[in-house]
């Protein structure tokens, strides 16, 4: 970088070409709003979305892209930098394929394509000074379930983007295989299952259901058996909560869960392993391995 | 009160009810415990984002809820207009007049118990124990913003258009959310409510 961009990249946008099936602004989400039903939302593999901001220069939790399935065009109005994390699929520039996991700038009226994925499912695109729209109970990240936050992206729309720093890292990074085991911490209504089906949750594998998304994992497999009937009253869901409906298909809830639930939560994911929640592909096979 | 592990830096306090409940979350605002997400509910709290769970697990089983007084909370009146779709199917299930339900939510000071289902949605308590109220069989696609409906021993105000299940008595113009207000619920927890003749 010349002494130029030391000095910077005053703000500009992005011109959203195609907005592929599913894209939305994430950042780290707006936590502390539970108690008022407000989801906690923000990027669903998060260690991928401060990845992207860590290799354009951005502080960690700033606004970013979150693309499910690829399939986005985008345009810079002005010169700028751009990474894309996450899911490991196609990334061109001005029509050249890139590496995964490294910056690069995009000239003036430059384009960046972002094909399907060949692994994984969501694609984190962080540009240098990151999404700059209006932010939403402090965060900017939308939230599917609640509606709060900006609305998914739409062909044609016009993206603000901060002052950048014009200062890339040129480190590079390199996708982590997809883990195909949950951690899953027993608790806090175990207790509403027999012990001989807590004990094959571990034997069982489960698939990844097509009626997957923001709000939750759903994960078809060998059901839990009840060891009392009746009702809970609804009570409050932490991130990763895996809820037992009557249907018996595991919800693991990711970002834009509901903040309270009435069915019994079996267990809770371990943090480190949502990133693999968010890119579980419809159809995949998963284990669980319980701590107790 | 039993205290559960939820998660790895999380706990859910098993309450007696909700007046257990309300005190627990009351107790754990006064002492300022350092939580990321404090959501009271029906019968548990749940703390969140806790450094020591197990620590706080073992602070929070020494603790005597007994003496705690719940602070009276702000006081909010909303203006309504009785005229809701299931206002005579509320009074079947009571036995009493559509006029004798109006009077009784009249009469009654709610209180805001805890938030849920949608954002600035708060669940209010404060009617009769005998005074519960069955779901819709068949919940409703589309509620509009205001409307004011009873489900089981609650009384709720849609703050935003929503699908619904519960009994719809009346509607309220008085904006319950506003996402870009500082303090974005009308009824926080704790709050609160009287209904008058709008």
């Amino acid at each position: 970088m010349g002494d130029a961009a030391s000095t910077g990249r005053p703000p500009t946008s992005l011109r959203v070409v195609s907005a592929g099936p599913q894209t939305t602004v994430q950042d780290c989400g707006r936590p502390g709003y539970a108690h008022l039903g407000v989801p906690r939302s923000g990027a669903l593999d998060e260690p991928a979305l401060r990845l992207a901001n860590r290799l354009v220069g951005n502080p960690e939790d700033a606004a970013g892209l979150e693309c499910l399935l690829g399939g986005v065009v985008l345009e810079a109005e002005a010169s700028t930098g751009v990474a894309v994390t996450g899911a490991f699929a196609p990334v061109r520039v001005e029509g050249r394929l890139l590496p995964w996991g490294v910056a690069v700038g995009v000239p003036r009226g430059g384009r960046v394509e972002i094909g399907a994925p060949t692994q994984g499912l969501r694609v984190y695109v962080a540009v240098d000074g990151g999404i700059d729209v209006p932010p939403v109970l402090g965060s900017r990240s939308t939230d599917v379930l609640s509606g709060t936050g900006p609305a998914p992206l739409a062909d044609g729309d016009r993206l603000p983007v901060g002052a950048g720093r014009g200062a890339p890292s040129d480190a590079e990074a390199a996708p982590v295989p997809v883990r195909r085991e949950l951690r899953l911490r027993l608790g806090p209504r175990d207790d509403w299952f027999t012990s001989a089906s807590l004990a094959g949750l571990e034997q069982a594998t489960y698939t990844v259901s097509g009626d997957s998304n923001r709000v939750g994992l759903r994960l078809d497999g060998a059901g839990l058996e009840r060891a009392r009937d009746g009702e809970l009253p609804s009570e409050g869901l932490v991130l990763g909560s895996v809820q037992v409906p009557p249907s018996g298909q595991l919800v693991v809830f990711l970002a834009d869960h509901p903040t309270t639930g009435g069915y019994p939560v079996v267990g809770v994911v371990e943090p480190e392993d949502l990133a693999a929640c968010a890119q579980l592909r419809p159809g995949d096979a998963v284990r669980l391995r319980l701590l107790r | 009160m039993t205290v559960r592990r939820a998660g790895r830096d999380a706990l859910l306090v098993d309450c007696a009810g909700l007046e257990e409940a309300t005190a627990l979350h009351a107790e754990v605002r006064r002492r300022g415990l350092a939580v990321r997400d404090l959501v009271p509910a029906a019968a548990t709290v749940l703390l969140d984002g806790l450094a020591d769970p197990a620590g706080t697990a073992e602070q929070i089983g020494a603790w005597r809820l007994e003496a705690v007084e719940t602070p009276p909370g702000r006081l909010v009146e909303l203006p309504t207009t009785y005229d809701g779709p299931d206002l005579g199917a509320v009074a079947d299930q009571w036995g009493l007049t559509e006029e004798d339900v109006v009077e009784l939510h009249l009469a009654t000071e709610f209180r805001v118990a805890f938030c849920g289902f949608a954002p600035g949605f708060a669940y209010c308590t404060g009617l009769p124990e005998d005074r519960t109220v069955a779901r819709r069989s068949d919940p409703r696609a589309s509620v509009p913003a205001g409307s004011v409906g009873l489900a089981g021993p609650w009384t709720a105000v849609y703050p935003t258009a929503s699908p619904g299940g519960w009994q719809l008595i009346g509607r309220t113009e008085v904006r319950l959310w506003d996402a870009g207000s500082e303090q974005p619920a009308l009824l926080p927890p704790g709050t609160r409510v009287r209904f008058v003749r709008g």
